[in-house]
């Protein structure tokens, strides 16, 4: 019997001007499962993520959503049916407050957003679900605080709040944990943790502290090719992955 | 925008045409109304026309024209305004939206040279002596618009009924989404927002409302000119814009206020006013860059704590709300 993948990538090609930055890979991911994607700088990370979310369109090969070929949808549309993305740098909206923040995920995911002739005081029927969205991260008592004006751990938590508003069965995280002070990691880590119930996520993370504890599954890439893929134990133990990743010295 | 200020600027437009003169305050509120329409575009969806006198110009001459041959009542003539506005935003607009930051600007500016090119050249226009003589006529066959206060309410009225949509398109559903376009174009998108469409019916919009202004201010002057189409208007109301505060609901009605009060105050010493506008708006982008409504409000916010405990109160409001249901 086939096992149950939200999302399938096969060969995936990203060409830019001759220079082929991600080159036939094939991804599985299971539903349910947290599915890290690591490897070293260059390996071609985020590019698979943009070409999986759409920013980027794919060169050659297919992207399956729940059997469905998703390959040349917009990236709007891509969001609209339950994939909702992260980025490596945080992305919140700055000069919004965090309820705002988080209402707009709400407000993605609820429609009528062309109204431009309805009152403002609509959006207040999703301000009970985004405060509890914003007390599940622990920011409900910065709800009226300016994104801008969050320490940076803290925007961090903002986005996943945000994302988790849009209701997305597949969340796609780049980096979450980046440029963070070891407090904020375990935090973000716990949360991520307790967040994925009941969701796929599939992350990119280069800290592999934060791999070993989440990701059910591993793929490992490198100059753009799947080199390893598995569970933590299985792919810390190949010696071509310990090459890879951690240099030579290591190995 | 609360009670009280609608009522300030109900007040200060009713007793404004006593203290001033009334075509004089007419103008300032055309060009409030065309900053205001611009500022819906480059405040709130971050998106900087330099195309904008093709709307209102264009506006000018179609209305303008439609009431001079056709004999359409003014009414008409300014729906009509409002309607060409649209319609040529929706045409620039879907072109401009494919790209971003400079390169827009200069789609906008180009598309908006070829509406200055046919204002010069086609027949119905007038070339360089523009279109003249456009009657007023009867505002729904009875008011005489001809007589100045007349038709100095009858301005007032578009102008709040404008600036009232404005801050309702602002505030809505779909205002909020433009905010966040602003804000961080690539997360809207990434949440499911179709960002490509929420421009182009913000441009349409602000297209529209600029087509409005334009209009009726052919109808205040009972005259559309190549100025109304020539991009140095386009600039005007970018420095109108951002002298006033850019991305604040009354900073562009106060830049507006101020450019057309200087250059008609200025207006003796020729051409030193182009000058002396321009180094008002060197001073405004070096010192005060939030504009003056901006800086005010800034100043406002640091020294009212007032505004603090107010969104505490808020704040505990939602909280009781939500506790209250069961």
């Amino acid at each position: 019997m086939e096992e149950d993948y939200i999302l399938e990538a096969k060969g995936l090609v990203k060409e830019f001007r001759g220079f082929v930055a991600v080159n036939g890979v094939d991804l599985k991911v299971r539903r349910g499962s947290i599915h890290a994607l690591i490897g070293p700088n260059g390996a071609g990370k985020t590019t698979v993520f943009n070409l999986l979310t759409k920013f980027l369109p794919v060169t050659r090969g297919q992207i399956l959503y729940q059997g469905r070929d998703i390959t040349h949808y917009s990236p709007a549309r891509v969001a609209q049916i339950g994939i909702v993305r992260s980025f490596q740098i945080s992305s919140v909206f700055p000069h919004l407050t965090a309820l705002e923040n988080v209402r707009l995920g709400l407000q993605a995911k609820a429609g009528g957003s062309f109204a431009f002739w309805r009152s403002g005081a609509l959006l207040h029927r999703f301000d009970e679900a985004a405060l509890a969205l914003l007390e599940q991260v622990g920011l409900r008592e910065y709800a009226k605080v300016m994104a801008v004006e969050l320490p940076y751990g803290r925007k961090r938590a903002l986005e996943i709040a945000t994302t988790l508003a849009a209701d997305p069965e597949l969340m796609l995280l780049d980096e979450p944990t980046q440029g963070m002070g070891t407090e904020d990691v375990e935090a973000i880590t716990a949360l991520l943790k307790r967040m994925a119930q009941g969701r796929t996520v599939l992350m990119v993370e280069h800290n592999l502290g934060v791999v070993a504890h989440l990701a059910d599954r591993i793929t490992v890439l490198q100059r753009g090719t799947v080199l390893a893929e598995g569970t933590y134990a299985e792919v810390s133990s190949n010696p071509e992955v310990i090459a890879a990743y951690l240099g030579v010295a290591h190995a | 925008m609360t009670r009280k200020q609608w009522f300030l600027l109900l007040g200060l437009g009713v007793v404004a045409p006593f203290v001033l003169y009334p075509v004089f305050v007419m103008k300032m509120l055309c060009f409030a109304l065309f900053a205001c329409a611009f500022n819906l575009l480059l405040g709130y969806t971050g998106l900087l026309s330099f195309g904008h006198a093709a709307f209102f110009g264009g506006a000018a001459y179609v209305a303008g024209y439609a009431v001079k041959s056709w004999g359409v009542p003014p009414e008409i003539g300014i729906l009509i305004g409002l309607g060409v506005g649209a319609i040529l935003g929706a045409a620039v607009g879907a072109l401009a939206i494919r790209r971003q930051g400079i390169y827009f600007a200069m789609v906008t500016l180009a598309l908006a040279q070829i509406v200055y090119f046919v204002a010069v050249k086609a027949p119905f226009t007038g070339g360089e002596d523009g279109l003249q003589g456009i009657p007023r006529g009867r505002l729904f066959g009875i008011v005489d618009l001809n007589d100045t206060m007349n038709m100095y309410y009858f301005v007032l009225a578009i102008f709040l009924l404008a600036f009232w949509s404005i801050a309702r398109i602002i505030d809505s559903p779909f205002g909020q989404v433009l905010k966040a376009i602003r804000e961080n174009e690539a997360r809207a998108l990434s949440l499911g927002y179709d960002v490509d469409r929420f421009k182009l019916l913000a441009f349409v919009l602000s297209a529209a409302l600029a087509g409005l202004a334009g209009a009726t201010k052919a109808l205040v002057f009972q005259f559309a000119s190549l100025t109304d189409v020539h991009w140095t208007t386009s600039g005007e109301v970018v420095l109108m814009t951002l002298l006033g505060g850019v991305g604040t609901l009354f900073g562009p009605m106060v830049g507006a206020f101020t450019v057309v009060a200087l250059h008609s105050e200025l207006s003796a010493l020729g051409s030193w006013v182009t000058v002396i506008i321009g180094a008002t708006f060197i001073v405004c982008v070096l010192v005060f860059r939030r504009g003056i409504v901006g800086e005010l409000q800034a100043l406002a916010q640091r020294h009212f704590w007032g505004r603090r405990e107010a969104n505490e109160a808020e704040l505990a409001q939602i909280e009781q709300g939500s506790k209250s249901k069961p």
